[in-house]
């Protein structure tokens, strides 16, 4: 998956609950909920964002609520890859379920600045900023095929269809 | 080379019988129950509709329980509910619980027999963990995911490293699980254990009853961990064999497992321990808290920390003792069995007569969703297991973590102190 942005700097151990409130969990329209993103942590957060930006952020991004809401409305804000140096783990492996790009990078994370332009491939792990390349490791292969596919909600419908196909 | 409980546990459980469960290596395997509430539960069955789901692979391993936005806050909360409702009905669902009929997910399960030593728990809720005090694996997930194995009853996983805490030595008065997770907080941070199995063994893991395993395998999440599993000990088979409803299998690493790293603890030299705001690793001696932070509202309950052990620890502080004139109090049991056994108990009486508000099963207050959610400036002494930034209510409003026994002290005071001083 190609990306290209703006970097939107973010520290270390960004929580969920800090990125979207309990009390907007019972919001399901994307749209909608891409409105209360970071709404009291990082005020001028939904403002300052345009569709493609990439954020860049430190350690254990995601940690705290497993919560859904959180990946899927900052994809809903046009979020188009999240770089960090590591992720908290449920929200990583949400991520890739819903077909939200991500890439480790200790290295990116240090050399970001705000504001910078940010492009890469997931797949091939080549990151450039303003110019700079650098390598970062691919996903594992079965974890890159659910990417490939936009997200488990594909890749189970193609899994379901062999597997029917295989019973015939 | 050995294996550690983590590593043994999801090896019975890969698809192919010739894999192995080494540490970072991508496994597809089966689980054993697969646990939603009623925040994760509505939008994963939007995703199994949009997979083409019409029939659940395997409905009996399924648990729906109603009890983030229970009872509904709102017209919002109550179609979230409803959702679940009708997600049980039209699938099959038996182990649905509503409103008034269960209470907080982590400690209905396994009082309901649903799960036991050995078992493979994957939820949508990051407190999953939790069942780790039952010597389970149980992983918060994510919620496509979670919609993925009721369509394929499969699912995928990285083996994780495995970390072992060593606990020795007899527990000091008013040390509880809490205070041993609090201070592993305080050693790790909030990613010390980032995708690793945190195992919890050694003679001093006799010192905490079942209840009170569960304060410890609740916040390993808060130090990133996947899991937290107790080894098994006699407790933890008495518990099963009186409990689980189908086979289960105690389950210990080998001697010669290989850990990422090794702790070790000596309870008897443990103190009650209290995270500050704004996160659950910033943690100190409950001594080391400045005299004078006056606290708006104490709550007293949550996933871990509402049970029947946890209730009469606080009763043991409150009887015939008031909560301060400016600091309102709620005690959350967790389960309809725990409320019923604590108003057996006399316990509830207790709590009232102290000027304590007592509510039904809910996570209302914790998550800030309702029954009990923070201003602006507000303080507040919790047992609960986050207290970052807006975690419950208003950004503003600052959180103190601790244990039950804290928490009541705290409560009479009207600021944080240490129980052994009230």
């Amino acid at each position: 998956m190609k990306f290209k942005g703006t970097i939107q700097k973010l520290g270390d151990s960004v929580d969920t609950d800090g990125m979207i409130a309990g009390r907007y969990l019972s919001i399901l329209d994307p749209k909608e909920l891409a409105k209360h993103i970071f709404e009291e942590t990082i005020p001028d957060f939904t403002r300052r964002v345009k569709p493609g930006d990439v954020i860049v952020a430190g350690k254990n991004f995601g940690c705290g609520s497993g919560r859904e809401q959180a990946p899927f409305a900052l994809k809903a804000l046009g979020i188009s890859c999240i770089v960090a140096t590591s992720f908290s783990r449920t929200f990583y492996r949400m991520a890739i379920d819903l077909g939200l790009p991500i890439l480790e990078s200790a290295e990116v994370a240090a050399a970001a600045l705000q504001g910078q332009t940010i492009e890469g491939d997931t797949a091939t792990g080549e990151v450039k900023i303003d110019g700079k390349t650098f390598r970062v490791e691919p996903m594992p292969q079965f974890i890159q095929e659910i990417i490939d596919m936009g997200g488990i909600v594909d890749w189970v419908k193609k899994e379901v269809a062999a597997r029917a196909k295989a019973a015939a | 080379m050995g294996q550690t409980i983590a590593e043994k546990i999801l090896e019975r459980h890969l698809l192919d019988d010739k894999d192995k469960a080494e540490p970072g290596r991508v496994v597809r395997a089966k689980v054993d129950f697969v646990l939603f509430n009623d925040a994760n539960g509505p939008v994963a069955f939007r995703h199994f509709a949009n997979m083409g789901g019409t029939k659940v692979a395997v409905p009996d391993k399924v648990g729906l329980v109603c009890d983030h936005f229970a009872p509904a806050p709102s017209a919002a909360g109550a179609r979230m509910l409803r959702d679940m409702r009708s997600f049980a009905r039209d699938k099959g669902i038996k182990h649905f619980f509503d409103v008034g009929k269960g209470g907080i997910e982590h400690t209905l399960i396994p009082e309901m027999g649903l799960i036991g030593p050995g078992d493979l728990v994957a939820g949508g809720d990051s407190h999953t963990g939790t069942a780790g005090a039952y010597n389970a694996f149980g992983t918060g997930m994510s919620w496509a995911g979670m919609a993925a194995i009721m369509m394929l009853d499969e699912t995928w996983f990285r083996v994780p490293e495995s970390m072992r805490f060593h606990l020795h030595g007899k527990k000091a008065p008013y040390i509880t699980g809490k205070d041993v997770i609090l201070k592993c907080l305080q050693d790790l941070g909030v990613d010390g254990a980032l995708y690793r199995s945190m195992e919890f063994a050694g003679p001093g893991i006799s010192e905490f009853n079942i209840d009170e395993r569960m304060g410890i395998c609740n916040m390993v999440v808060e130090a990133g961990g996947k899991t937290g599993i107790v080894e098994a000990d006699e407790q933890t088979e008495a518990w099963a064999k009186a409990t689980c409803k189908r086979p289960y299998t105690l389950t210990n690493a080998d001697a010669d497992a290989e850990y990422y790293s090794r702790h070790d603890y000596d309870l008897s030299k443990m103190v009650p321990m209290v995270a500050k705001p704004y996160s659950p690793d910033n943690v100190v001696p409950v001594s080391e808290i400045q005299p004078g932070v006056k606290l708006d509202q104490v709550y007293m309950g949550n996933c871990a920390n509402g049970t029947i052990s946890d209730l009469r620890q606080i009763a043991s502080v409150l009887k015939g003792r008031k909560v301060a004139k400016w600091t309102r109090v709620m005690i959350v049991p967790a389960t309809q069995k725990i409320y019923k056994e604590a108003m057996d108990e006399g316990l509830i009486e207790q709590f009232i007569d102290a000027g304590a508000a007592v509510s039904t099963p809910t996570c209302g207050a914790c998550f800030g969703g309702h029954n009990g959610a923070l201003d602006d400036g507000e303080v507040a002494f919790a047992t609960i297991n986050r207290n970052f930034k807006g975690r419950a209510g208003h950004a503003g409003a600052q959180v103190y973590l601790g244990n039950s026994y804290v928490a009541a002290a705290s409560a009479v005071a009207g600021e944080i102190i240490d129980p052994a001083k009230l």
